[in-house]
């Protein structure tokens, strides 16, 4: 079979474009990932993750472009000629094969004479041993996704597929099975491209994310970057919260003096991604401080406001607090020593200037906004 | 998927060709025979004479058979339809694990052939029998009174035979019913029986089209119950008549003009119902 | 407080409520099964004479010589051959319409569904004469060979619909799956679409045979010389009903349902196996 030809590689989309009739699914892609990397691919549903991914796979056909494994181009080719293996999001375990032969289709079908001991070594793997003999519809969902994990590993291929595959477990389910399959990468070393529109599941096992919208790639980065660093409105908004706040460039030095209704603040040069004068000036709620106005303030950059609503929700309390030109910034507050607003109150928000990003105005402030209509 | 486009034809062909020579043609056939000049015969051959006058010597001659076909077809299906809804109403909601060994005890009898059962029947509707006697003694029939041989034993056996065909789709339809909509209908007020003619009756509707049209339409073009358990020209259906004129009398373009009437008379029924489910559907 | 518990007349109530539906689908399948009782009872009768069809005198004697009968083995067998080779040839053809109907898209796919649709919701009257004219234009002889035809004919729709129901519930990703896992096309086809379909092939093929033994309208209009079971029945009520007939009768019964209920157990056993 073909995945003993080539010595392995990245995996790269060049150009990489679908599109459905006038629909483009994906449009112009060009990622490299790199070799026994954990990566996620991460948007909202419409996307184009699941588009891309169809594609490596060789179920979908591109309308354009390449896909490479190392130097060899598999872009055309029929799904059982390349070293991909995919995971399926509602696993399609064949119902009418024990879970060994499940596990065994692939090495069956590249004439392996001698398959137990293989299909034994990967229900250990992931901690199904004994369940061999079983039927798909008598194992549970958790233990289901394990053998479509297996099914697809024991095949070593050299590009793992995972879509969406936690989507049905419930939540202490998913979180353990997040954690399992980072091991299992960690463990076997195989290229492993995940599939997800769960910001937290991305950044918890992937260690780089590309974020998918419309079909483009808005930013691409390890999990940090992306969050504490994000370079497009859609990025700040969809990772966690942001708190974007029109603004306008008064001086430029190692960071930027930006006037923000009237309230000065600085940005860090290296985080902004612009030399446009228009700025959404953008700082995440986790972290700005929240003080009574008639106390010290905690850090340089300080725009006043009134309590409309705070919300304790066990982690943390939740504010609202509307500034003199009619926004309502949102305020995470970690219960440790609160600062005691309450809704009426006349408080300060301020927060350190290197966390602060900086974003061209003319981007949309609320893409990436999870509004419940949105997500069809 | 890449699909080589002549994929689907090629699968079809067979099965369209089949259809197409067997069915099709046939139809076209039997329109043609039916204008035939009736003065021909098989040995001599038929004259086209694009007479026209078959049907309406046809319809003359046999409008009663007609009506007699509709009528008792239409007995039939209503009787039917009374009798296996409960029966898939019971299968469908209050079956449990049993719904599998009752959905093969409904098809169960068909295995038995068909001429077999009915005769069955002349046993069971006979003079002598003890139903009979039984109905005699309770005084519903009058003291020398047969049910053989008279419509209601034709509707009987009308009824009984096409049951399978009335009960299964009604299931189906049934059995896609949420019965969280009979919930949530009794948590807005309705009681059981309201529940059932709003909310169940409604949505069994597909089910009832199809079973009474799959009922109807071989019931009108039936003529075995009525010759086994009818009685001559008192109870001759349409299909007796039709039976009687290609094989007995060999009189083909009658025969043809009362075959087509009948086959257009169906055809009209069916794409009514098209019309407003879609073939999808009922396919 | 005290609390109050149903009385025993509601208890009996509500459970008669609850189950009268079930008792009226009971004994609506007593009436389904009362003629195929009489059929079972009567091939153990002895009549007094032919013409008589009621129950005179228990014999073993029908079932011990079915074929004492003249031509009735001889109609029986000829009804086999013409079912199998029709199962065959009707769920061949069906089968592969079905695939192309769940399967693909094409043009005119309607119109396909329409013809299939038609001839099961045709009169028998009509389909037999029809073909029967047919028959005689072409000059073409009666008897077995047209029979075979005619009932391979009326029997592709309910095979194509049989199919279509279980095709129609498979996911196609399953094939996705087994592709992604080495399985060129006629492997998956192999290996996981077959084996999942089979289920109902079979009971299309089932479905086939027995709409092809019983038929009796379309048969009797194509058949000329040739005479099968029911064409033997049909003859026999005029002359005089042999019980043999309902040996017949009993034994397709007991044979068919055994069939059936054999492999439900089979299904339901497999499903129920554990390591």
């Amino acid at each position: 079979m073909a995945h003993s030809e080539s010595l392995g590689g990245d995996l790269q989309l060049v150009h990489l474009t679908k599109s459905f009739g006038t629909f483009t699914a994906v449009d112009d892609l060009n990622l490299v990932i790199p070799k026994g990397s954990f990566f996620a691919l991460l948007g909202p549903s419409g996307c184009g993750k699941t588009t891309t991914l169809r594609m490596v796979a060789g179920l979908e056909e591109p309308t354009s472009g390449q896909i490479l494994i190392g130097d060899k181009d598999i872009s055309y080719e029929r799904p059982y000629r390349r070293p991909v293996n995919t995971v399926f999001q509602s696993y399609a375990l064949f119902p009418h094969l024990d879970i060994f032969e499940n596990v065994a289709f692939g090495l069956r079908r590249r004439k392996i004479k001698d398959v137990k001991p293989a299909v034994d070594a990967i229900l250990s793997l992931v901690e199904l041993d004994g369940f061999a003999r079983r039927l798909p519809g008598q194992l549970s969902g958790g233990q289901q996704q394990r053998v479509a994990v297996a099914r697809a590993l024991i095949n070593k291929p050299e590009v793992l597929l995972l879509d969406e595959p936690l989507g049905a477990l419930d939540l202490k389910l998913r979180r353990q099975m997040q954690i399992e399959l980072k091991r299992i990468q960690v463990e076997v070393g195989i290229t492993f491209v995940h599939v997800t529109h769960d910001q937290e599941e991305a950044m918890t096992m992937a260690d780089t994310i590309a974020v998918m919208n419309g079909g483009k790639v808005e930013q691409m980065g390890s999990p940090t970057e992306l969050y504490e660093n994000p370079r497009t409105t859609f990025v700040a908004n969809f990772l966690g919260q942001s708190n974007l706040i029109a603004g306008n460039v008064i001086d430029r030095g190692d960071d930027l003096g930006v006037d923000l209704y009237g309230n000065h603040i600085r940005v860090p040069r290296a985080r902004t991604s612009t030399n446009s004068e228009s700025l959404w000036v953008g700082v995440r709620p986790e972290k700005i401080n929240i003080t009574l106005a008639d106390k010290p303030t905690l850090a340089a950059n300080i725009i006043p406001g009134v309590v409309t609503d705070a919300s304790y929700i066990g982690v943390s309390t939740q504010y609202l607090v509307k500034t003199a030109w009619g926004e309502e910034l949102m305020v995470f507050e970690q219960n440790l020593a609160n600062s005691g607003a309450k809704p009426g109150d006349k408080v300060n928000l301020s927060w350190d200037p290197a966390h602060t990003f900086a974003l061209d105005a003319n981007q949309d402030v609320d893409a990436g906004v999870e509004a419940p209509e949105a997500d069809a | 998927m890449r699909t080589r486009r002549w994929l689907p034809y090629a699968l079809l062909a067979p099965g369209i060709i089949w259809l197409a020579i067997f069915f099709i043609s046939p139809m076209f056939n039997l329109g043609a025979t039916s204008l035939y000049d009736p003065n021909g015969s098989l040995d001599t051959g038929y004259q086209m004479t694009f007479h026209f006058a078959n049907y309406s010597d046809a319809l003359s001659q046999y409008y009663p058979q007609f009506l007699r076909s509709f009528a008792y077809a239409g007995v039939a299906t209503i009787s039917a339809l009374a009798v296996a809804y409960p029966l898939a109403y019971a299968i469908a909601f209050k079956s449990g694990r049993w719904k599998n060994f009752l959905l093969v005890l409904v098809i169960a009898p068909f295995f038995t052939s068909f001429l077999v059962r009915t005769l069955a029947w002349t046993a069971i509707l006979g003079d002598n029998s003890t139903f009979v006697q039984f109905l005699h003694t309770i005084h519903l029939l009058a003291p020398h009174g047969r049910i053989l041989a008279t419509p209601v034993a034709v509707i009987t056996g009308l009824t009984y035979n096409f049951l399978p065909f009335m009960t299964l789709p009604l299931y189906a339809s049934l059995e896609k019913i949420d019965p969280r909509l009979i919930e949530a209908s009794s948590d807005l007020y309705a009681s059981a029986f309201a529940g059932f003619r709003k909310v169940t009756v409604p949505l069994s509707m597909p089910g009832v089209v199809a079973g009474t049209l799959l009922t109807f339409i071989p019931a009108s073009g039936d003529y075995i119950n009525a010759t086994l358990l009818g009685q001559g020209a008192r109870t001759s259906m349409i299909g007796n008549i039709i039976d009687s004129a290609f094989l007995v009398r060999l009189a083909y373009p009658l025969a043809a003009a009362l075959s087509f009437m009948l086959m257009a008379t169906i055809v009209t029924l069916v794409v009514v119902y098209i019309r407003r489910a879609g073939t999808e559907e009922l396919v | 407080m005290a609390t109050k518990t149903p009385s025993k007349s509601h208890k009996a109530r509500v459970w008669v409520r609850d189950h009268l539906i079930l008792l009226v689908g009971v004994l609506v399948l007593c009436y389904m099964f009362l003629p195929v009782f009489v059929v079972m009872a009567l091939s153990f009768n002895e009549p007094k004479s032919r013409l008589t069809y009621t129950f005179d005198k228990f014999t073993f004697n029908n079932w011990l010589h079915p074929c004492a009968v003249g031509d009735m083995c001889a109609a029986v067998q000829t009804s086999l051959k013409i079912g199998i080779l029709s199962t065959i040839g009707a769920t061949l053809i069906g089968t592969l319409m079905a695939f192309a109907l769940v399967r693909h898209r094409f043009k005119g796919r309607a119109i396909t569904n329409m013809l299939v649709f038609i001839p099961m919701a045709s009169p028998e009257v009509v389909m037999g004469s029809s073909l029967l004219t047919l028959f005689v234009a072409a000059k073409f002889p009666l008897g077995f060979w047209t029979i075979l035809i005619a009932h391979i004919m009326f029997c592709i729709s309910f095979v194509v619909v049989t199919v279509k129901a279980r095709l129609a519930g498979l996911d196609p990703r399953l094939e996705q799956a087994a592709m992604d896992l080495y399985a060129d096309e006629w492997q998956t086809f192999r290996r996981i679409t077959l084996p999942l379909v089979m289920p109902g092939i079979v009971s299309a093929a089932l479905l086939a045979f027995s709409l092809s033994f019983d038929d009796f309208i379309v048969t009797n209009f194509n058949s000329g010389s040739t005479v099968t079971f029911p064409m033997f029945v049909w003859g026999a009520a005029q002359r005089g009903i042999p019980p043999q007939v309902n040996v017949i009768g009993t034994a397709m019964f007991v044979f068919a349902l055994s069939m059936v209920l054999i492999s439900q157990l089979i299904g339901a056993r497999k499903r129920r196996r554990l390591v």
